[in-house]
């Protein structure tokens, strides 16, 4: 650029000048674009991505790929593994906006069956039933229908979990308490009550108290669920307000602020598995999945001291949860054989076989299917929790979790695309309260009043 | 340019002897409690910073116990998992992303910069309004529209999106940093420079450049700093091909299990190139600092 005389003078630049300055400008973004379009895959052998959530037994899968890919030689796997809430929020706009990144995705019983009815993710079960000894009828049966979506598989279950409450033993031997096999919630306030210590710091109980519906709500909607309430009847009114509701957010406050951890409104499930496995709490009701940290000695110092009962419960049979991270191809995968050979492998009885052998028994994906509780070796691995979960998976079921039959799917969620937003704003209440900055009842009172917002578009649909 | 016509501003120790009688050990007392001070402040904004080194060289159960432990064995497993998790993709797509979108945006922020600074048309303060204005829309805004683009035009997951997002991202920051360090050159400066019949071209590169050099690099490693460490561009629009050690970074993290060990260890990884490239821009810093004339 010479375009200026060295002897002109300050006065702006001549204006035929901008117009190049803008074309150089230009030319630059579009250099920026042009390296934009270029990047390409390798032609030869077909690149699967899968987007899964970074859990522990994801990480294993992660580890044991190569073993896939020997039997495949011709599929690459590549992972983009990240915590719950970055992979839902990614794994959902991938696959709402069709951004085709993704040729399997981990997603959950919360988004199968209305993704699966949005067309979204591909129907499996024409998949399954042409896969040789891929025994669909080994999937835990409650899980299967959770994934099921007029009558197919939608996804497939990688492991499922339920909700139990686990007690250090010891504790309760000091204390001379006994644990009754199925405890009600009056029973575990009273026994919190006995067991809270705060001055060798370890509090009767932990319980989630962190905003968000994956995170407080979950474990306080079964509790709602038990005690008779819950987030909606049978016309889709919102219940939360109700009596039966009031008491049960009222007791699981107050147990939580009495006797439980310390700063419980910002704890979450990672906080309970650290007060926990360290003994600084004597119970703690959560998911099942629990296991795999709070019984490996190298995380945990409470390993093989556990004992384990279902969930609490109040006016119902059962009260634990049902959750299970799975595997569904999008409808947008251009490799949507290659992703089924990677889905099948990893949801197998093979695959748990595998990861017995090479990572450990212990480490064993757990409930998905029930072949995997007739193992010898995760048999005795597991003695002191298969059982229980295996029974608190057969009985997640809205039948025995509910006093009334509920018009959504979904037992700690309401499976309805707004409850993601709804479910963290009532979390945002709950936290409040169990800090101490509302009353139960104005948290509820305003919980309501979200879900009124929501109910009314479920309401004008049953109008219909 | 007017202060040398004023009186020079009164020294406040000055003031003070002549206000109130000496007292040295009281001055000296206050002068060490502010130190100490100091010294407190320093450490607190420290400490995350060395709790992450010292956690990065734990046991996943030593980084979580409660109380926190100062003393452990050190071990360089969690360098050693990280380093074999394939993590070098993470940090090519990360240099190449920041050290392109920051050639660009100095390439095209220098110019403009001197354009509004030294030879401001008529409606400048529009146009420097105009940049800042497209900072002021949060991200999380405009990242549904930006991620449908991106997958129409088939660009998701592509490197060059990110050096795109980050030049739009860091330009308008860049011009506005070093309008404010062409403002300071002396005018008489350039007209010295003018009448000795130095051309544009010249003038840049003999005169100005040098003279705003530590503008130059406080911008690139304001450039640096914010292209290394973007997160949300990154983990929204890449996948496999394209991410960035920020997204490495949240993917150590787990929602079940223990991982403070793990995260703290890609955290000292991830921040090392920051330091450094702080470190060098800080000798860059000191010396254009110390010669010209701005002096």
């Amino acid at each position: 650029m010479h375009i200026t005389s060295p002897h002109s003078a300050r006065p702006p630049e001549p204006r035929g000048r901008t117009p190049r300055a803008r074309a150089g400008a230009a030319l630059a973004a579009v250099a920026t674009l042009g390296l934009a379009g270029c990047g390409s895959a390798d032609a030869s052998e077909e690149e699967i991505v899968v987007a899964i959530v970074a859990n522990p037994q994801m990480q294993d899968a992660i580890s044991l790929q190569e073993k896939f890919e020997e039997e495949h030689p011709d599929i690459n796997v590549r992972f983009v593994s990240l915590p719950e809430n970055e992979a839902r929020a990614k794994i959902t706009a991938s696959v709402a906006t069709g951004g085709g990144e993704f040729d399997v995705v981990m997603i959950s019983n919360y988004e199968t069956p209305s993704w699966a009815e949005n067309g979204w993710i591909e129907n499996l079960q024409p998949y399954i039933d042409q896969t040789e000894g891929y025994d669909d009828d080994d999937f835990i049966s409650s899980i299967k229908s959770a994934l099921s979506y007029e009558g197919d598989m939608h996804s497939v279950p990688f492991y499922g979990e339920s909700s139990f409450l686990v007690y250090n033993k010891e504790m309760f031997e000091e204390a001379g308490i006994t644990m009754p096999e199925q405890p009600s919630w009056t029973e575990i306030q009273d026994i919190a009550a006995r067991l809270d210590d705060p001055a060798n710091d370890v509090s009767g109980i932990c319980l989630r108290g962190l905003a968000g519906w994956g995170e407080v709500m979950a474990p306080l909607t079964t509790v709602m669920n038990t005690y008779g309430g819950g987030w909606f009847d049978e016309d889709w009114n919102p219940t939360l307000t109700s009596p039966e509701t009031t008491r049960a957010v009222t007791d699981y406050v107050n147990l939580v602020q009495e006797h439980g951890q310390a700063g419980p409104a910002t704890s979450g499930y990672g906080d309970c598995i650290t007060l926990y496995s360290q003994g600084q709490t004597a119970m703690w009701y959560d998911a099942t999945a629990m296991v795999s940290t709070i019984e490996d000695p190298s995380s945990s110092n409470v390993a093989g001291q556990n004992g384990y009962v279902p969930a609490p419960t109040m006016e119902t049979d059962a009260a634990g949860w049902l959750y299970t991270w799975s595997l569904a191809i999008p409808s947008t995968s251009e490799h949507k054989d290659a992703a089924w050979e990677f889905v099948s492998w990893m949801t197998d009885k093979d695959y748990i076989q595998l990861v017995g052998e090479e990572v450990g028994w212990e480490r064993v994906p757990p409930g998905s299917r029930y072949s995997t509780y007739e193992i010898p070796e995760y048999a005795e691995v597991s003695e002191a929790y298969a059982e229980p979960t295996l029974t608190a998976m057969n009985n997640a079921t809205q039948e025995n979790t509910f006093t009334y039959p509920p018009p959504f799917e979904g037992i700690q969620f309401v499976a309805i695309p707004e409850f993601q937003d709804l479910g963290t704003r009532v979390g945002q209440q709950i936290s409040a309260a169990i800090a101490g900055q509302v009353t139960v009842e104005e948290a509820l009172e305003q919980s309501q009043a979200y879900a009124e917002d929501v109910a009314a578009v479920y309401q004008r649909q049953d109008g219909e | 340019m007017t202060t040398d016509t004023l009186a020079p501003p009164a020294n406040p120790t000055d003031t003070d002897r002549t206000t109130r009688p000496a007292r040295p050990g009281g001055r000296r007392a206050r002068s060490a409690a502010l130190t100490a001070f100091t010294w407190l402040v320093a450490l607190v904004f420290f400490m995350p910073v060395l709790w992450m080194v010292l956690s990065s060289f734990k046991q996943e159960a030593d980084a979580a116990s409660n109380p926190p432990k100062f003393f452990f064995t050190p071990t360089l497993d969690q360098y050693a998992a990280i380093l074999n998790a394939g993590t070098g993709e993470y940090f090519l797509n990360s240099a190449i992303a920041t050290v392109v979108s920051t050639l660009i945006v100095l390439v095209l922020a220098v110019p403009a910069a001197y354009a509004v600074s030294i030879r401001p048309v008529g409606k400048t303060q529009d146009v420097l309004f105009f940049f800042i204005s497209t900072r002021m829309l949060p991200v999380v805004a405009v990242i549904v529209p930006i991620y449908v683009v991106a997958g129409r035009i088939g660009v998701l997951d592509n490197i060059g999106t990110l050096i795109f997002l980050y030049t739009a991202m860091n330009l308008p920051l860049a011009v506005w940093m070093m309008r404010s360090f062409f403002q300071e050159v002396p005018k008489e400066v350039l007209e010295a420079a003018q009448m000795d019949g130095a051309s544009l071209m010249t003038t840049m590169r003999t005169i100005l450049l040098p003279m705003v050099a530590p503008g130059v690099a406080a911008t690139a490693l304001l450039c640096v700093i914010f292209s290394w460490n973007e997160f949300f561009f990154a983990l929204n629009l890449t996948a496999v091909n394209a991410a960035t050690v920020p997204v490495m970074l949240v993917s150590t993290m787990t929602s079940e299990g223990l991982f403070l060990a793990q995260l703290s260890a890609a955290s000292v990884l991830a921040s090392l190139p920051v330091v450094i490239a702080g470190w060098i821009a800080q000798k860059q810093l000191v010396r254009g600092l110390s010669m010209g004339a701005i002096k």
